[in-house]
Order: C-alpha cells, then sequence, then structure tokens
C-alpha cells in the first residue's frame, strides 16, 4: 500500500551553536500534515532548541526549513505564527494582568486588521472585526473548556487551566502546526489525560501538532510517530512501537550496561 | 460586553453626568471670581491631564517607561511658536497648526523609540530620558547659524487662537457674562480633553491596546502570538507623541511665549508621576492624578505663607521649600499606601496587592 506522503513541514539539516556548545547538530525531520509527531530525548537534548529555532525565537546556524510547500522565513517569531505556526512555552506565558479572553483575543491579533485610527473612530468595520474577535475568542475558550473562567485574570486560573488557556491563544491564530512544549509538565494525573483527549480531539479536527515532552507513556499513547534526540542529533524517527525498541534510543534513556 | 473599561456608563448614571457637566461648564466663571489666575492654573491642570494621557498610552499601555516625554510636549509648543508668531513672521490658524504639530511630534515619537526598541526597563528610561534633553538643548541652541528657535530668549508674541471673529486674547460680553481669554482657552481645552478621553479609552479596548498591554505583560509571548512588537511599540511611542505635540501646541497659544527653559526634565517627571500616582493604565486615575498634583502645588503655593503669618506671626520656612516638602511628603506617603496609585486600573490593582502566603 503506497501512499502519497503529505509533508506539511520538511525541517532539513538544522544547526545551532551556543558559544562552544553544539545544541543540535544537523537535524533533519519531516512532520506530516494531521498527524501528532512527537519529539523527545533526555534533558538538554536540544528539544526546546530545536522549537525555539523552529519558532523564530533562535536564529539556526544552518539547515533549511521548508513549510506547506514554502520556505520558511524565521527572521521573528511573529512572521512564524503568521506563517502558520503556533506554540506553547514550557513554562506557561500568559498575559497574566490580562482576563482570559483577552488572552485569546490576542491571538487573533494576526489574522485581524484594524489600526489606530479604526480604533479611535470606532468604525463599522472596525466593530465588525472587535465583535468577530470575540466570538471567535469565545468559541476557543468553549473549545478548550475554560469558557467559565472568561472574565478572569490568566494567573488568578489554575495550572491545567492556563496550560488550556495558552493553547486556545495559540490556536487564535489559526496554525496549521500547533507546536507544545512539555504541556503536561507539572500536571497531575486526572489533568494529564483530559489534556490528552484535547490533544486527540485537535487531531481530529485536522491539526497538525509538534509536541515536546518528558513524559513517555503519554507521546508514546499519543503520538503517530516519534523523534529521539540526543546530544543535539537526531537517533531515531518512526512510529512509537519501533522508536521504543530502539537500542540507540534505550541507551539514551538508560545508558548501556557495558561500555 | 467590554467588561474591563468601566466608562460612567450612560444608561442610569445620567445625573451625576448632567451635575459633573454643568460644573465643569460654570467652574471656570467660579474660579474668575476667586482670581482669573486660577483660571490660568485650571488650564494647565488640564494641559497636563492631557499630557499625561499621552504618557498613559506609553507606560500605562505598553509598559514602556518613558522619561523623556516633555519633547515631545515641546516639539508641539515649537512647532506651534514658529508657525505663529513675528519670529518668521509666519501666523497661520491654529487649526492648522495643531494637527502639524501632533504629526510633527508623532514622528519625533516614532524617531525616539527606533532606537530603544531593544530596551526594556532602566535602560529604556535612560535613553528617553537623553532624547528629553537632547531635544531641550536643541531648542538652546538652534539660534545659530540660522536662528531658528531664537535659543534661551525663547520666542515670544505668539498668536492666540482665532475662531472666526473671536480672538481668544481678548474678553467678550456675551449674555452679561465675560469671557476672558483664559475662560475661552478653558473651553477649548476641556473639548480637547473630551476627544482624547474618548480616543484613549477606545484605543485600549481595541487591537491594538491589546497588543499592547500584551507587550507590557509578556513581550516573548506577545511575539509567538503574532504582534509584531517593533511596530507595535513605534506606535505606542508615535501615538503618546503625537498627544504630548497637541498639547505643546495649545500650550504655547496659552502662554504666548515659549523658550527652552519650559522643557525641562522635571517636567518630564512630573508628567510621570501624574500617570503613576493616579494608577497606570486606568484613565481617569491618569486624570485624577493629574488634577491632582497639577493643583496641589498651586494651593500650597497660596496657604503656606497665610498661615505661617496666621500661627507664628512670621515667615519661619521659605514658601517654596515648604511646598515643595508637603508635595514630596504626598507623593511618598501615596506611594507607601496606595502603591498602585490613587485610582488603579482593576488588574493593576490586583497586581500590586499582597498575596498572602499559605
Amino acid at each position: 500500500m503506497t501512499q502519497e506522503v503529505d509533508v506539511l513541514l520538511d525541517a532539513r539539516g538544522i544547526g545551532k551553536r551556543f558559544g562552544g556548545v553544539h545544541a543540535l547538530k544537523d537535524v533533519s525531520l519531516t512532520i506530516r500534515r494531521g498527524e501528532i509527531y512527537g519529539l523527545i530525548g533526555p534533558n538538554g537534548a536540544g528539544k526546546t532548541t530545536f522549537f525555539n529555532v523552529l519558532t523564530g525565537l533562535y536564529q539556526r546556524d544552518s539547515g533549511e526549513i521548508s513549510f506547506d510547500g514554502k520556505p520558511l522565513t524565521l527572521e521573528s517569531p511573529h512572521t512564524v505564527a503568521a506563517a502558520g505556526i503556533a506554540r506553547t512555552f514550557q513554562n506557561i506565558r500568559l498575559f497574566g494582568n490580562m482576563t482570559a479572553m483577552e488572552n485569546v483575543m490576542v491571538g487573533r491579533h494576526v489574522k485581524t486588521h484594524a489600526g489606530v485610527f479604526g480604533a479611535m473612530l470606532r468604525t463599522k468595520a472596525e466593530r465588525a472585526e472587535e465583535a468577530e474577535i470575540r466570538r471567535r475568542a469565545e468559541e476557543l475558550l468553549h473549545y478548550v473548556g475554560v469558557a467559565t473562567h472568561a472574565n478572569s485574570l490568566a494567573r488568578e486560573m489554575s495550572y491545567g487551566d492556563q496550560r488550556r488557556l495558552e493553547i486556545a491563544r495559540a490556536l487564535a491564530t489559526e496554525p496549521k502546526l500547533l507546536a507544545l512544549d512539555e504541556p503536561a509538565a507539572g500536571m497531575n494525573a486526572t489533568e494529564t489525560a483530559s489534556l490528552r483527549v484535547l490533544i486527540e480531539g485537535l487531531r481530529a479536527d485536522g491539526l497538525t501538532v509538534l509536541l515536546i515532552e518528558h513524559d513517555v507513556k503519554l507521546v508514546m499513547g499519543l503520538c503517530d510517530r516519534v523523534a529521539v534526540l540526543d546530544y543535539g542529533q537526531k537517533i531515531a524517527e518512526d512510529i512509537p512501537s519501533v522508536v521504543r525498541s530502539n537500542p540507540k534510543v534505550i541507551e539514551a534513556y538508560i545508558g548501556t550496561a557495558t561500555h | 460586553m467590554r467588561t474591563h473599561l468601566k466608562f460612567p456608563s450612560v444608561k442610569g448614571n445620567v445625573l451625576p453626568m448632567v451635575l459633573l457637566a454643568i460644573a465643569l461648564i460654570a467652574l471656570p466663571f467660579a474660579l474668575a471670581l476667586i482670581g482669573t489666575a486660577w483660571v490660568r492654573i485650571t488650564n494647565f491642570a488640564v494641559l497636563f491631564v492631557l499630557l499625561s494621557l499621552g504618557l498613559n498610552i506609553v507606560v500605562g499601555f505598553a509598559g514602556l517607561l518613558d522619561l523623556g516625554y516633555v519633547a515631545f510636549f515641546a516639539v508641539g509648543a515649537y512647532v506651534y511658536a514658529l508657525l505663529a508668531s513675528p519670529h518668521f513672521g509666519i501666523h497661520l490658524p491654529f487649526w492648522i497648526i495643531l494637527p502639524i504639530g501632533a504629526f510633527i511630534a508623532c514622528i519625533a515619537g516614532a524617531v525616539l523609540g527606533a532606537p530603544t526598541l531593544k530596551l526594556r526597563g532602566d535602560y529604556l528610561a535612560i535613553v528617553t530620558l537623553g532624547f528629553g534633553e537632547i531635544v531641550r538643548i536643541f531648542m538652546n541652541n538652534m539660534s545659530n547659524p540660522i536662528n531658528i528657535t531664537n535659543g534661551p530668549k525663547g520666542i515670544a508674541q505668539i498668536d492666540n487662537f482665532q475662531v472666526g471673529p473671536i480672538d481668544f486674547g481678548k474678553s467678550d460680553l456675551l449674555g452679561g457674562l465675560i469671557f476672558s481669554g483664559p475662560i475661552k482657552y478653558y473651553y477649548f481645552l476641556m473639548l480637547a480633553l473630551m476627544v482624547v478621553v474618548v480616543i484613549n479609552g477606545r484605543l485600549k479596548d481595541s487591537r491594538i491596546g491589546r497588543a499592547w498591554v500584551a507587550i507590557r505583560e509578556d513581550e516573548v509571548a506577545a511575539k509567538a502570538s503574532g504582534i509584531n512588537t517593533r511596530n507595535i511599540k513605534l506606535l505606542a511611542f508615535a501615538m503618546g507623541a503625537s498627544f504630548g505635540g497637541l498639547s505643546g501646541g495649545m500650550f504655547a497659544a496659552i502662554q504666548g511665549f515659549v523658550s527652552p527653559e519650559s522643557f525641562v526634565l522635571n517636567e518630564s517627571i512630573m508628567i510621570l508621576a501624574m500617570v503613576v500616582l493616579g494608577g497606570m493604565g486606568n484613565i481617569w486615575g491618569v486624570i485624577a492624578g493629574a488634577v491632582l498634583l497639577s493643583f496641589l502645588p498651586e494651593i500650597l503655593r497660596y496657604t503656606v505663607e497665610p498661615v505661617q503669618m496666621a500661627i507664628f506671626g512670621k515667615m519661619w520656612i521659605d514658601p517654596e521649600v515648604l511646598r515643595m516638602l508637603i508635595f514630596g511628603l504626598a507623593l511618598v506617603l501615596t506611594m507607601r499606601y496606595r502603591p498602585a496609585g490613587l485610582w488603579p486600573e482593576s488588574r493593576h490593582r490586583r497586581e500590586m496587592a499582597v498575596v498572602p502566603v499559605k
């Protein structure tokens, strides 16, 4: 059964140094449209570095990335967001003193246009756009399940709800690829289980998800394909069951008995 | 469902609003009975309210600490002075010059903003402080080789506003009431204030306003959410500056004279104090702060001396010294007991509140 693979993101030979540290060495990976792609690896393997390169927070030293058939310019995070890659952060970064609603509304920024003059004159177009932003934000709050907290300040929400809110804000940019940086970090078992339902729902709705995660059980259960980074290099990329039995992966996680 | 911006809503609040409007309309005549000086003091207070609302965009909304804001006030004032005085012999009407002044200040704001985009907090404050001084020193020295600003001597005999036959420099008698120049300016300033308040409120509750607050809250997250932080920050500087330029134009006309001395660092700090004292981000708080800080020194000026004479029978402490002492003390006490300002934005209030340790 040969099936044409629909590649959404194709990263080739990504390299990144911090001084003498080679954080990423020639990392290539492809993410297919509609899949949940896991990126795992021991602490310091370069997962977050790859993430930050991909989302324009760091400038890469080498390599090319094509996204949705076009080369991805990585000059700044906002151009990446505009291109259709949205992200969340390992340590949640919400706009703490804005309400949940406003947080999601900020996410609509990149898809809307009203400028200073539209706002000052409160033109018809501006009012219509504002209403649309609000409607969409409400929808997303419902979607991730924090609609009851719409008017709470983001920083007064529970940890699990903050994670969800951050996902809603990312979704507001209408991404083609949603990149989640350790979304289950610091969550208890119940919260992780319901997060898993949420991510599976995203895939069911046609979104492609890149997931960095420490929780190997979550990754193996959730992801369609998994890549493993170790010391800045990709050591495996396949479906979870294959990756799990890859000796290199086992070595990276547990170490070798003999040397 | 615009929940967080508590404008006094028209519904159910008609009576207090009407009373406030009547009070504000009657105010200059009441003040004129005490002395025309008080009408002038009120006018300057309103000017400072306008300035504070402009600075509030930069500091309160976008969270960019700007210590050189008075530079834009200076730009607006000098634009007015140059285009409506015998200095160059140009006498354009005010309704042409005010927008020009606001526009040039807006450009100046963007020019200042550009090199500071990567700076935050203390560093930003230092650079903006430097910019404020540069503008003042420019005004001081641009009398040579071509005399543009007339240097430290300043520019005098600046035209008053003129609307048709009404000259803001002269008194008119209308319906048995004397409309003196300052009273006419008062009404004009009030009109400008209303427009600025409405614009401020609308900006705050817009796509751009949310982007400003998002940058204040977390710049990295704002970028990742697709906000072009460079442009949006420049926009904050430019918008804030244009309000400063507008106020500057009105200042030049009311004062009839501008010189670099009016635009010293102290003024920037005073405007910042108004924003912080009143409550950063909250439009009504900023207005309250500006009114309070404008009137307090004046009230002290007029009371310190008589009170001392009444109690001690002689002048014990120089009024000027005591005035600044009381003024400073009031500021310290406010910041100690109301750190988020007298009338904080609801989110700041919560931010500053002491969180009980579990």
